[in-house]
């Protein structure tokens, strides 16, 4: 290439004369006091092994328990009890599908609910906000996760539940009442209303969950998209909801676990009656529910036990939820890697 | 075939920094154009001001005007218009991850709307063929995601992308400078291959790079066009004293 020098030898430049008698500067000697730092490595590593332990300990130990004092009703319905609906502690006749059906549908509905919107506000807060909305936005929904849920429930009661049972029911019931899902009697309370302060429970976890996960797609992917001629939406969609989504199913499934526990909002809105009715406005009650409201009453050894084995049921349905979840993404982003580069 | 590019009284800013500063050049069709300069000299912003992704950051502002062809590139279209007419390259390669090989060099067709599968198999392949990546990734072309290949793989992956929607303009922001010796001169090939078809523009901080792709190059310093000729000639007889203390090594 003519115009371009030769580069010199870099090894003609020698490098300035060592001092052969200087002794061994502080640095060096400290480090080399130092020792192989073997047996601190091993400790660090035996004390997270330990941390790691513990979560598995606890579980254990909470399923232990919940079999053991279900004793009693677990000899005497067997397998049934997860699917009679029978609730008559008078007569000690126990059966908890009222309570699994409850929990399911409100937090289904407070999925249907909440993962549009969550989304919504994720996208809205990374990729549309002026910069000068997104703190004062984003510090507002999560403080919808700091509210105490007696404080939702009471909510619900006086203001969400009046709305549902004067405006949005009444809707509800001309428009879809084909379907069967929003069948009268309307009592403003019920499955519904129950899904619906779920919803509001938990969009703030999912929403910035979701939001964490879009922030973390490299800007190049936009680009990338973008330099294809892509509008914003498609960008969004494809630059970045795709490369998230691993993140937002996750985000999901820990909005799904709160909504399945969640006990003192539910109980007050639910309706506290365990019959299983097609329609979302009809009262229900809750697997958490129930244990919070009869707890204290549980005057005989057996209807106590049939309460925990209503919150081993609990256990078993959260754990499922959360496996058949995960399979759903192993099944929907197989062969695709696990995060953005 | 390509269309050349015309750029007048071109400035740029991002935020109160003027990155750009009275750009004018003509960039013929069907070559390829080599821009040099020392980092932060405004090349990169200036290929990115060609397809209108400047503006994407929120703090940059452009002015002047840029004509593709005959179309106004300010003035006549959206930029998803003129994205969609104008390919690009991007120094860091970046395939979509979740997609597979085929899903990638799709995409743009895709995006488009495009659902012609018989089209969109003969798109793909013949786009790989020309980004010399299809004997590599023929037989899991559905199979491997985008990111499952090497640097080198995924830029050629990038490029065959960027060739699938047929663009007049391919603009490439130093496309291997993130690449090893031997990945670099397949993507030199390439681009020499390339060159008849479509208009390359390349932002390059390797000179020998420059001399070795390019039948024009231009020297950017500190947001100034500082000269524009024939590689030929900026490499062996520059107008401009601050170009040849560049080229050879005198600073930057």
């Amino acid at each position: 290439m003519s115009g371009l020098p030769v580069t010199s030898d870099p090894a003609s430049k020698s490098p300035a004369p060592a001092n052969e008698n200087q002794p061994p500067s502080a640095v060096r000697s400290f480090l080399l006091s130092r020792g192989n730092s073997a047996w601190s490595d091993r400790a660090f590593k035996w004390l997270m092994f330990i941390c790691a332990l513990s979560v598995f300990f606890i579980v254990a130990l909470i399923a232990w328990q919940l079999i053991l004092r279900s004793q009693l009703t677990i000899s005497k319905f067997g397998l049934s009890f997860f699917f009679k609906s029978a609730w008559d502690p008078v007569s000690g006749d126990f059966g908890a599908l009222p309570f699994i059906y409850g929990t399911l549908v409100s937090s289904l509905v407070a999925l249907v609910i909440a993962v549009p919107l969550a989304v919504g506000v994720a996208v809205f807060l990374t990729e549309m906000c002026p910069k000068f909305l997104r703190g004062p936005l984003s510090f507002l929904t999560e403080l919808l996760a700091a509210i105490p849920s007696v404080v939702y429930g009471l909510w619900a009661v006086f203001v969400l539940v009046p709305i549902l049972r004067e405006h949005v029911n009444p809707f509800l019931m001309k428009a879809l009442g084909w379907t069967g899902l929003f069948a009268g009697p309307n009592f403003g309370i019920g499955i519904l209303a129950a899904g619906v302060i779920l919803a509001i429970m938990i969009l703030p976890i999912i929403s910035s969950l979701t939001r964490e996960v879009m922030t973390a797609v490299p800007h190049s992917q936009r680009e990338a998209v973008l330099a294809l001629g892509a509008t914003r939406w498609e960008m969004i969609r494809m630059g970045v909801l795709r490369n998230a989504r691993i993140g937002i199913v996750g985000a999901i499934i820990l909005g799904l676990g709160r909504a399945l526990g969640e006990t003192m909002a539910v109980t007050m809105v639910i309706g506290n009656r365990p019959e299983i009715v097609k329609s979302l406005l009809s009262l229900g009650y809750s697997m958490s529910s129930v244990i919070a409201n009869e707890f204290s009453e549980a005057s005989d050894d057996l209807y106590l036990s049939a309460l925990i084995e209503i919150g081993l049921a609990l256990f078993v349905v959260t754990i499922i939820v959360n496996a058949l979840a995960r399979v759903l993404v192993w099944a929907v982003t197989r062969g695709a890697p696990a995060r953005v580069v | 075939m390509g269309v050349g590019i015309e750029v007048k009284n071109l400035n740029a800013w991002y935020g109160n920094n003027h990155t750009l500063q009275d750009i004018n050049l003509h960039i013929p069709a069907n070559q390829a154009t080599a821009l040099i300069g020392p980092s932060g000299c405004g090349k990169s912003t200036f290929v990115r001001c060609l397809n209108r992704m400047h503006e994407t950051n929120p703090i940059a502002k452009v002015e002047g005007s840029v004509h593709i062809g005959d179309l106004d590139v300010y003035n006549d279209a959206s930029p998803v218009e003129i994205r969609r007419r104008v390919g690009m390259v991007f120094q860091r390669p970046n395939p979509f991850p979740t997609m597979s090989i085929y899903d990638n060099v799709a995409s743009g067709l895709r995006l488009n709307g495009f659902r012609n599968r018989r089209v969109l198999d003969e798109v793909v392949e013949r786009s790989l063929k020309h980004a010399a990546l299809w004997d590599e990734v023929k037989d899991d072309l559905k199979k491997k995601s985008g990111a499952s290949l090497s640097g080198g793989q995924q830029q050629r992956l990038c490029i065959a992308r960027a060739l699938a929607v047929d663009p007049e303009v391919l603009l490439m922001d130093e496309p291997a400078s993130a690449l090893d010796p031997v990945s670099t001169a397949k993507i030199e090939d390439l681009i020499f291959q390339l060159k008849s078809q479509y208009t390359i523009v390349i932002v390059t901080h390797n000179m020998q790079q420059a001399a070795r792709v390019a039948e024009r190059t231009g020297f950017f310093l500190s947001g100034k066009l500082v000269e524009f000729d024939t590689t030929h000639k900026i490499f062996t007889n520059p107008g401009d004293k601050r170009t040849e203390d560049y080229i050879t090594g005198r600073f930057g």
